[in-house]
């Protein structure tokens, strides 16, 4: 297996899942000015996407480009988590989501900023100020619909509750995070543990959320052994235009 | 047009301060910090671009204008090169640019993380309504005494 492959694939297909995601808000936001804020957050990790793909593709040096392996792969080939994959639902759940993402990437970011590989290091310094700028805005959302009325806290802690046993899944650690550290292309996700925890404990209870208990963690999508039924349903989606018409371009 | 076999990397840049960014066109590419080296060789151009955010969209409409605006005046052999690090940032911005900005109505990025004042009315009265605007480098804000919203440009 090729571990830098591998990783590149993971950065960014996480990157793609949650950009489709966000952009499915598209004209669907609760206001307008939330709306705008979820497109632009879709249009930086759709950004953020060219880069690990396009990297990936040449890695890989199978003639393939970034878009290629976006709109081309299957289900079985993503490797996103899957928290990253489940529907929307509702925009407490959408904002959830993105913080629980945002508290993990922006340390994660930071770490690869200083990986042995430059290209990394290059994708991961334009990505984080793009990933902070995302964490300050899903952690003041969170605190504010936490902290609103009895109706939005309980739908940010049935998101909370709904996300938790995904949560963790980035911290499952495989070959190709020995084979990543090893060589000093990335640490070790489980070594960001305590401080994703640590930003998850503050603003949890700032927005007087109750963190579930439990280290249960669904796993299966970054190594691309299982995903949940809804990937496919989104790549269909996703992918409908490029593979009915192969060839086209405007 | 043709031009003399030996072009020279200021004029380059001054034909480069001709192209307006898309979205905002009071400023250039220039005053933008987005054209990070020219280099010329002979008549061989080449330019280096940086992205403000990682998806604008902008990105591919300032190559096509920059490969436009030159071969009116007589380049083609011309290679526009992406390059990420280091990463764009607001501090790049030039000061006639930022200028520029506040005269359209775009509140420039200050340090702080909001704007110094309303571009309209030049109160200091000012409230974030969305820290997302229009493209990916603006934020919305409103004053409190002239009551105009207005794009902020995000400091990053």
């Amino acid at each position: 297996m090729n571990h830098l492959l591998e990783f590149l694939l993971r950065q960014g297909d996480n990157a793609l899942v949650l950009g489709q995601r966000m952009s499915e808000w598209c004209g669907h936001g609760p206001a307008l000015e939330e709306d705008i804020a979820l497109a632009n957050t879709a249009l930086d990790l759709i950004g953020q996407t060219q880069l690990w793909l396009g990297y990936a593709a040449e890695v890989e040096g199978a003639g393939r480009d970034a878009n290629d392996l976006a709109f081309m792969r299957d289900a079985y080939d993503f490797r996103n988590l899957l928290m990253l994959e489940v529907p929307n639902a509702d925009f407490g759940r959408t904002l959830m989501r993105q913080f629980l993402f945002d508290a993990f990437q922006v340390p994660w970011l930071q770490a690869l900023t200083d990986s042995a590989d430059p290209r990394v290091a290059e994708i991961a310094a334009k990505s984080v100020k793009e990933a902070m700028y995302h964490l300050d805005r899903s952690t003041s959302t969170v605190i504010a619909l936490g902290d609103g009325t009895a109706e939005s806290n309980g739908f940010m802690q049935r998101a909370l509750d709904y996300l938790w046993p995904y949560a963790a899944e980035v911290f499952a650690e495989d070959a190709t995070d020995f084979a990543m550290a090893e060589v000093g292309v990335a640490p070790l996700p489980s070594s960001l543990r305590g401080q994703w925890k640590k930003t998850l404990q503050a603003t949890l209870q700032e927005a007087h959320l109750t963190m579930p208990e439990g280290e249960f963690a669904h796993k299966g999508g970054r190594i691309g052994v299982r995903h949940t039924e809804h990937l496919g349903h989104l790549l269909a989606t996703m992918q409908v235009l490029p593979r009915s018409y192969p060839d086209a371009s405007w | 047009m043709t031009i003399a076999n030996s072009i020279s990397e200021e004029q380059v840049w001054d034909w480069l301060e001709g192209v307006p960014d898309p979205e905002i066109p009071v400023i250039s590419v220039v005053d933008l910090g987005v054209i990070r080296a020219v280099s010329v060789d002979s008549d061989a151009v080449e330019i280096k671009i940086t992205p403000t955010y990682s998806g604008c969209p902008a990105m591919s409409i300032i190559s096509l204008d920059i490969q436009a605006a030159l071969a009116k005046v007589g380049v083609t052999n011309l290679t526009l090169k992406t390059q990420i690090s280091p990463p764009w940032t607001t501090d790049w911005l030039s000061e006639k640019g930022k200028a520029q900005l506040k005269e359209y109505g775009i509140a420039p990025p200050q340090p702080s993380g909001g704007p110094e004042s309303c571009p309209h009315c030049e109160s200091r009265h000012v409230e974030k309504v969305s820290q997302f605007g229009s493209t990916p480098c603006k934020a919305l804000w409103r004053c409190s005494d002239c009551l105009e919203p207005f794009d902020y440009f995000k400091c990053i």
